[in-house]
């Protein structure tokens, strides 16, 4: 059933994510926010390398897909740590208020 | 399927190994015994750790050597990298030193999490295969973000974490992205594949491939600091620790352009038409953007980081050539490059003390009168960054624009030989006030200790040394670029 969608959508939809993720991680204020349009980015990639990989017949792009996730945890963990650290000291997450450096 | 890894493999990746149980060691040591003098043993063995895999990697000159199934190569253009990041890795532990016994950075894992970076840049460099070149800048990356943020109870220093960390994931993605679509088009992820496949003929360009190879500049561009993806560098570089803005600008920026350099110049280049327009815009605009913006700092600190964006600028040139011989000016660029940025920075956190960096340049002034010699030191790095014979920084420059001359990119040129005639402005300003200004500030008493003057000795007589005998250096790097040809 799924064999049955051209390859070309999984591509766009790929493309939809990850544009709608850039975005988000652009426009959102609060870093959490961001973090997760990241995460969407991130995802879309997946999508590209499994829908790559399923079309080529390789295994190359699945393996890839366990790397990204992987690193996205490891990310996910270090930015929630950076967040604290920034809460504790300021009292807020927003983006647009952590402006001490600038010029 | 049984997958077999010959054993002999593990014997090239010696460096690697070390440097990877020292950082778990240094970390064991901080969890079992976390007192100021076990830190200070801590530091001695990543010291200890980055010259013993200096010395290693010194013995895999000339070597040439796909392992682990073409994801890692060992060739003379990853030697050549490495052996740059281990001596940034070993001046900056030497100068950490001191500079975390001044209570700044009360963790032992700092220590671990350069060696970590390091380990990152030395995969990055050797990879063979877009799966190992991410892993690589992922280990870098993630090391530094924390590292940015280690300035206890420093908001500067946590925003500056906060800052690198989300435009860092932001821009991982973006590179992600670019392999996923050069994936799709080519069908590999093994860079000499890929190289291969665009050459048999077999190939057409499609828009796919175009947004990939886009996409693949935008995140090699962020962690080189290239406008227009350099938002993050002046902010980043100024709240970090100094010790770690030294090893960003000097290690990550290397180990970038090492990376972009081998994808560019073994999978993509068949196809330069296609990259060299955007790399020539990209390379233009962080020339100008970088040195126009230095002009006006009156942060020596925010200064520097500034002339690291335009130095970006200077080492894209290079690369915009595509030529394979000429690519050697990079690596000879990036050589002297080290040396002076870390004894510059090494001069700015001499001035700072405990909760105050003083890296405003009023700081600077009479600093020649109360400290000739770190005045003097201090010149050799500016003169250098500004581009003075016979100084290293000088020799780089000229290999550079003498690659775009040679390779007829005479816009190019000219326009790198105006913005470095801008640059001398604010590298001399700084000059002009540590030498005829009088001090309006009380002064302060520097803690000249041994390990900080010998990083400065050591990059001084480095910079000298690469300026008035370029030659053995240039026939390094035109030995590793051997590999692309």
């Amino acid at each position: 059933m799924l064999q049955d969608i051209p390859h070309g959508f999984y591509f766009i939809l790929s493309g939809i994510l990850f544009t709608i993720g850039a975005i988000g991680a652009i426009t959102r204020r609060n870093a959490i926010v961001i973090f997760m349009c990241i995460e969407l980015m991130l995802n879309a990639v997946n999508l590209a390398f499994i829908t790559a990989g399923n079309a080529l017949s390789s295994m190359d792009g699945a393996v890839f897909v366990f790397f990204i996730m992987t690193v996205a945890a490891v990310e996910a963990a270090v930015g929630l740590a950076i967040f604290i650290t920034i809460f504790r000291l300021k009292g807020t997450i927003n983006a647009d208020e952590v402006n001490l450096l600038k010029g | 399927m049984v997958v077999t890894i010959p054993e002999f493999a593990f014997r090239w990746i010696i460096p690697e190994i070390i440097v990877a149980v020292c950082a778990l060691a240094v970390l064991l040591i901080e969890v079992f015994s976390g007192t100021r003098n076990s830190r200070r043993f801590s530091a001695f063995l990543a010291l200890f750790g980055a010259c013993l895999a200096l010395y290693v990697t010194l013995a895999l000159w000339n070597q040439q050597e796909d392992i682990f199934y073409n994801l890692y190569t060992i060739d003379d253009f990853g030697t050549f990298f490495k052996v740059v990041f281990l001596v940034i890795t070993a001046l900056i532990t030497i100068l950490s030193l001191r500079y975390t016994e001044r209570g700044e950075i009360p963790f032992g894992e700092y220590y671990a999490l350069l060696l970590f970076g390091l380990l990152g840049m030395m995969i990055m460099v050797s990879s063979n295969n877009f799966i190992t070149i991410f892993v690589g800048l992922e280990i870098m990356s993630i090391s530094l973000y924390v590292l940015c943020g280690l300035l206890a109870g420093n908001l500067k220093s946590a925003e500056a974490s906060f800052k690198y960390f989300l435009l860092g994931a932001f821009a991982t993605a973006f590179l992600l992205y670019g392999m996923a679509f050069v994936y799709a088009t080519t069908g590999s992820l093994d860079i000499a594949e890929i190289a291969d496949y665009v050459l048999s003929g077999d190939f057409y360009l499609t828009p796919m491939f175009m947004a990939g190879i886009a996409f693949l500049i935008a995140g090699f561009g962020f962690k080189t600091a290239s406008v227009p993806f350099h938002m993050w560098t002046p902010d980043v570089y100024e709240g970090a620790p100094t010790p770690v803005t030294a090893f960003m600008a000097t290690g990550v920026k290397a180990a970038s352009f090492g990376a972009f350099l081998r994808v560019f110049y073994t999978a993509l280049l068949p196809f330069m038409e296609g990259w060299s327009g955007i790399l020539w815009v990209i390379a233009v605009l962080t020339m100008t953007v970088g040195n126009i913006t230095a002009l006006v700092q009156d942060n020596v600190k925010r200064m520097l980081a500034y002339s690291s964006i335009a130095h970006a600028g200077y080492i894209l040139i290079a690369l915009v050539t595509g030529d394979r011989a000429l690519s050697s000016s990079v690596l000879y660029y990036l050589m002297a490059y080290t040396f002076m940025n870390i004894g510059a920075f090494t001069v700015v956190i001499l001035l700072g003390k405990k909760g105050e960096e003083n890296t405003d340049i009023e700081h600077y002034a009479g600093l020649a009168k109360r400290y000739p010699f770190l005045a003097f030191c201090m010149s050799i790095f500016l003169l250098s960054l500004a581009g003075f014979p016979p100084l290293a920084g000088f020799m780089g420059k000229f290999y550079v624009f003498s690659a775009a001359v040679k390779a007829e990119y005479y816009g190019l040129a000219v326009i790198g030989v105006l913005n470095s005639a801008v640059a001398f402005y604010y590298y001399l300003r700084v000059m002009m006030y540590m030498y005829f200004r009088e001090s309006e500030m009380p002064s302060e008493e520097i803690n000249l200790s041994f390990a900080y003057m010998l990083v400065i000795v050591i990059s001084a007589w480095a910079l000298i040394h690469m300026g008035i005998f370029p030659r053995d250096f240039l026939l390094l790097a035109r030995k590793s670029v051997d590999i692309f040809i």
